[in-house]
């Protein structure tokens, strides 16, 4: 700190003022359909792939919403089991590849890291609007596979089924396989552009939480997504020409498809939880208006994460057939990704106590993301205990654990930190009444679908089941009702965003009262975020100081954007 | 209490799984607390701090190193707990005593077989005898796939893996029925790839294995032996008696009905028809169903087995 203070003091620097009526921004500074196409804005290419994740989102849950409605008699009611078993594996293959994995890191992170980081833009621009081409690559891919011959394997593709069934393997895994370097590039871009390009001052320890754990995504994106490449390019291989790795029937391991499947697919977890940490951290902090409690146990935790995150994959095959021994380790180091998640949960906490807070629509969800998170982890804690495991594997209790991590986890963090800088994004307010409605319900209709199906699952309710006994189907009933309930809350949350977008109140530069760098720039923020080079002196969740204490740049930066009239007066020199 | 046991898990009836549902009970108890705990401090937290006014001014507490090493201790402590408790009890899960009776598993696109040591096999339904060990020694069919056998109230899960072995072992408390299930996605038919393990007194149990050894099916006639053939094939897997639909068409009312096939043409189920579907199911796919019926019935049935499939079918008007 002591140095960055003595490096930027070389600088010279003035206090700004932010244009709280920006008649140019970066949603108006180039138009037509051409200027997003070609864009290299990062603030565009994240909105286009808000744009798709929310498309592939509303897809999946509507297939989610057909599936347990089939559920709500034990036979056939609406689709026979063919038709099911490739609705679920679209819904899940949708909702990890296509949404959850880009939700947070391509089209939030996208949108925030430069900012965050006072810079105009991502250290490759051309590169981060590749990676969105190679992105739509994939999900075109993926979409013709379910014009072709909907897939009907599962997400996970699991030999020797996905070898043999009939329906359009090679297509959809291509598909994920290409998606993949969408995920690598992303990667790469941000951790180079957190290395390189952070404002004059803006130390490692001063960076907003939402970057460490964007950096520790990366660091997982870039280490393991080309496992699946391998894994996927194996499985095409496999199925095209007959090598023999996987099938049995030429002599092949299943178990070592399951191996390879889950090296990339667990640390994928963490690619999914881990930005939602960072989401999380600044909400608290935001609408606590208070420092946050243990920044570097915190910033460290996401790290640890990626790191033990990494060594746990064997946990999904304690009864696959791996040996004993494997299990007993795996077991052993699974526990320890409990650790750092619990020092989160405890840290936010601690930010909250003694804080002033106020309840808002992203803080909210915040609250409702500690609650299901809390629970999504500590099922965690019961499936990482072996005998236990062997009796919960492949219920409806693993099913309603993961959906407890990723959506009472992920989501509701995505929920938050759209609500959070859906101001910063478009320059307009929500109806913080409506969004306060569709939270409740939200968090009721989720607990009602899924808290049931954890103990339908201890009870023995298999996953992946067209029918089922008739002992399981209150319990059946009960979830699908409250399917129901969700899908009415996101609707509700749709409607209203939509009404911000075209008739929205116009949000102020600030409105909840950040202190990071992303909101010391115009609603919508300027075509290259700032109108000045920002300098950073203070910490990312510095309540007790000024907001002006963060507009302080270097001066003159402003003379060549040709926006000096945005700045009134010429304040001090710091 | 134990209305509560009973209604998070499936009664306890092997002799580990008392054990397994301490752990579950143990950990959930822990995870309550904490939960309980964490929810407290919310919503007392966001009652007590709200904000009272756009001017309130918080105190600035960066970290308290005696409380992150509490909460880094405490849960670090209770997950060794967790690992060496689980840990114990997957020991003696997966550690048969030498003495077990051993059954082979062979499973299949859908449906089991269950072998015994004097050459018996079940179709879909396992007989033991009480508090006897039993050693599972467990084989998906060549070229098959993956499936996995679930006993809920064994607490007894393993997959079940083409050309290898995996193995599994329980000794049931007392007589009864109960039902097991396919865990691992197979298709179709996955779903309905259930059973029951019926545990007998050990009487019962060696009177039925001397009953089925001595059943000479070659005396029975044909429809008799048809009736036995579509449960022990497996053809129960996906067909119904009852004219409900299951991964393939019914059987009751099929013979002589007519067929309408994907290709377009139809045909009338005489006993020609019924026997080349059960050797060469891919020829003509019935409209409604998908092709995966297995393509071994020619080769792993009897001439006079597949003869009275279909004298059995044609009994089901």
């Amino acid at each position: 700190m002591e140095q960055a203070s003595l490096n930027a003091k070389k600088l010279k620097v003035r206090y700004f003022d932010i244009d709280e009526n920006p008649s140019e921004h970066y949603l108006n500074a180039e138009k037509g359909l051409k200027s997003w196409l070609l864009t290299v804005d990062h603030k565009r290419i994240g909105l286009m792939y808000l744009a798709s994740v929310i498309l592939f989102f509303f897809v999946g849950g509507v297939l989610a919403v057909v599936l347990r409605t089939e559920l709500f008699t034990p036979t056939e009611n609406l689709m026979n089991a063919d038709t099911y078993n490739r609705i679920f594996t679209l819904h899940g293959a949708i909702m990890v590849f296509l949404f959850i994995i880009p939700s947070i890191p391509a089209a939030l992170g996208n949108f925030l890291l430069p900012m965050m980081l006072g810079a105009k833009d991502v250290a490759f621009p051309r590169l981060n609007l590749a990676s969105f081409y190679i992105y739509s690559v994939g999900a075109i891919f993926a979409l013709i596979s379910l014009a072709v011959n909907p897939i009907d394997t599962g997400w996970t593709f699991y030999t020797p089924y996905s070898i043999q069934t009939g329906s359009a393997v090679i297509l959809i895994t291509l598909g994920v396989f290409i998606m993949g370097f969408s995920s690598i590039l992303t990667g790469m871009n941000f951790i180079v552009t957190i290395h390189k390009l952070r404002a004059p001052g803006l130390t490692w320890g001063k960076l907003p939480l939402f970057i460490w754990a964007m950096y520790a995504t990366s660091i997982i994106q870039v280490l393991a997504t080309p496992v699946l490449a391998i894994t996927l390019g194996l499985l095409i291989m496999e199925r095209f020409l007959g090598i023999g790795i996987f099938d049995p029937a030429l002599g092949g391991d299943p178990v070592l498809y399951q191996h390879f499947f889950w090296f990339y697919s667990h640390p994928a977890v963490y690619i999914m939880i881990v930005p939602a940490f960072g989401v999380i951290s600044e909400v608290i902090s935001t609408f606590s208006r208070k420092t946050i409690f243990g920044y570097w146990a915190i910033a460290m935790s996401s790290l640890a994460i990626a790191f033990i995150g990494s060594l746990v994959w064997g946990h999904h095959m304690f009864v696959s057939g791996q040996s004993e021994l494997s299990t007993v380790v795996f077991s052993f180091l699974t526990f320890f990704v409990g650790i750092p998640t619990g020092i989160k949960i405890f840290n936010w906490l601690a930010t909250m106590y003694k804080g002033s807070i106020d309840m808002k629509t992203p803080m909210l969800y915040a609250m409702i993301f500690l609650f299901l998170f809390t629970i999504g982890g500590v099922t965690g804690i019961m499936l990482g205990a072996i005998s236990v495991n062997v009796h919960l594997h492949d219920t409806y209790y693993v099913v309603a654990h993961f959906h407890y991590v990723m959506m009472g986890g992920t989501v509701m963090a995505f929920l938050a930190g759209i609500h959070f800088w859906w101001p910063k994004m478009t320059g307009k307010m929500y109806s913080e009444f409506w969004g306060r409605i569709a939270a409740v319900i939200i968090f009721i209709g989720f607990n009602v679908t899924f808290l049931p199906q954890f103990i339908m699952g201890s009870q023995g309710m298999p996953r992946r089941y067209f029918n089922y006994i008739e002992q399981f189907q209150s319990m059946h009933q009960l979830s699908t009702i409250g399917s129901y309930l969700l899908g009415i809350g996101f609707l509700i949350i749709g409607a209203y965003l939509l009404h911000s977008l075209f008739r929205g109140e116009k949000a102020s530069s600030n409105p909840f009262g950040s202190r990071t760098l992303d909101w010391m720039t115009s609603s919508p923020p300027a075509h290259h975020n700032f109108n000045y080079t920002p300098v950073v002196y203070n910490g990312p969740y510095d309540f007790h100081k000024p907001i002006a204490d963060f507009t302080i740049g270097i001066a003159g930066s402003d003379e060549h954007h040709g926006h000096g009239e945005t700045v009134k007066a010429d304040k001090a020199e710091a | 209490m134990e209305y509560l046991t009973n209604f998070f898990l499936p009664s306890a009836e092997s002799t580990y799984a008392t054990q397994v549902d301490a752990l579950f009970h143990f950990i959930n108890i822990v995870s309550l607390i904490l939960l309980v705990g964490i929810t407290f401090a919310i919503v007392y937290f966001s009652i007590k701090y709200r904000r009272k006014s756009q001017e309130d001014t918080t105190p600035v507490i960066t970290h308290n190193t005696t409380l992150e090493v509490t909460w880094t201790v405490i849960p670090l402590i209770l997950i060794l707990i967790v690992f060496g408790w689980g840990f114990k009890d997957f020991v003696e899960m997966r550690t048969p005593p030498g003495d077990a009776y051993e059954v082979h598993v062979t499973a299949y696109s859908f449906g089991w077989d269950f072998e015994y040591p004097n050459g018996v096999v079940s179709a879909n339904t396992l007989y033991v005898p009480e508090q006897t060990p039993i050693r599972l020694l467990m084989r998906a069919r060549e070229n098959d796939v993956l499936h996995s056998f679930f006993v809920p109230q064994f607490r007894l899960k393993q997959d079940l893996i083409p050309n290898r072995v995996t193995t599994a072992w329980f000794e049931a408390k007392r007589t009864g029925e109960f039902v097991y299930f396919c865990t691992e996605y197979c298709g179709a038919g996955h779903s309905i790839m259930n059973g029951l393990v019926k545990v007998l007194s050990q009487e019962d149990f060696d009177a039925w294995l001397e009953e089925e050894a001595g059943r000479d099916l070659d005396a029975l006639p044909l429809a008799e032996l048809g009736r036995i053939t579509f449960t022990s094939a497996g053809c129960a897997g996906c067909h119904s008696l009852d004219g409900s639909s299951r991964v393939g068409p019914t059987f009751q009312g099929l013979y002589m009905a007519e067929r309408q096939f994907t290709d377009g043409t139809s045909r009338i189920a005489d006993e020609e028809y019924l026997l080349e579907s059960i050797i060469y199911p891919q020829r003509q796919i019935n409209v409604g169903y998908p092709n995966n019926m297995p393509t071994f019935y020619g080769d792993t049935l009897s001439e006079r087995e597949l003869a009275g499939l279909v004298e059995f079918i044609k009994e089901l008007q």
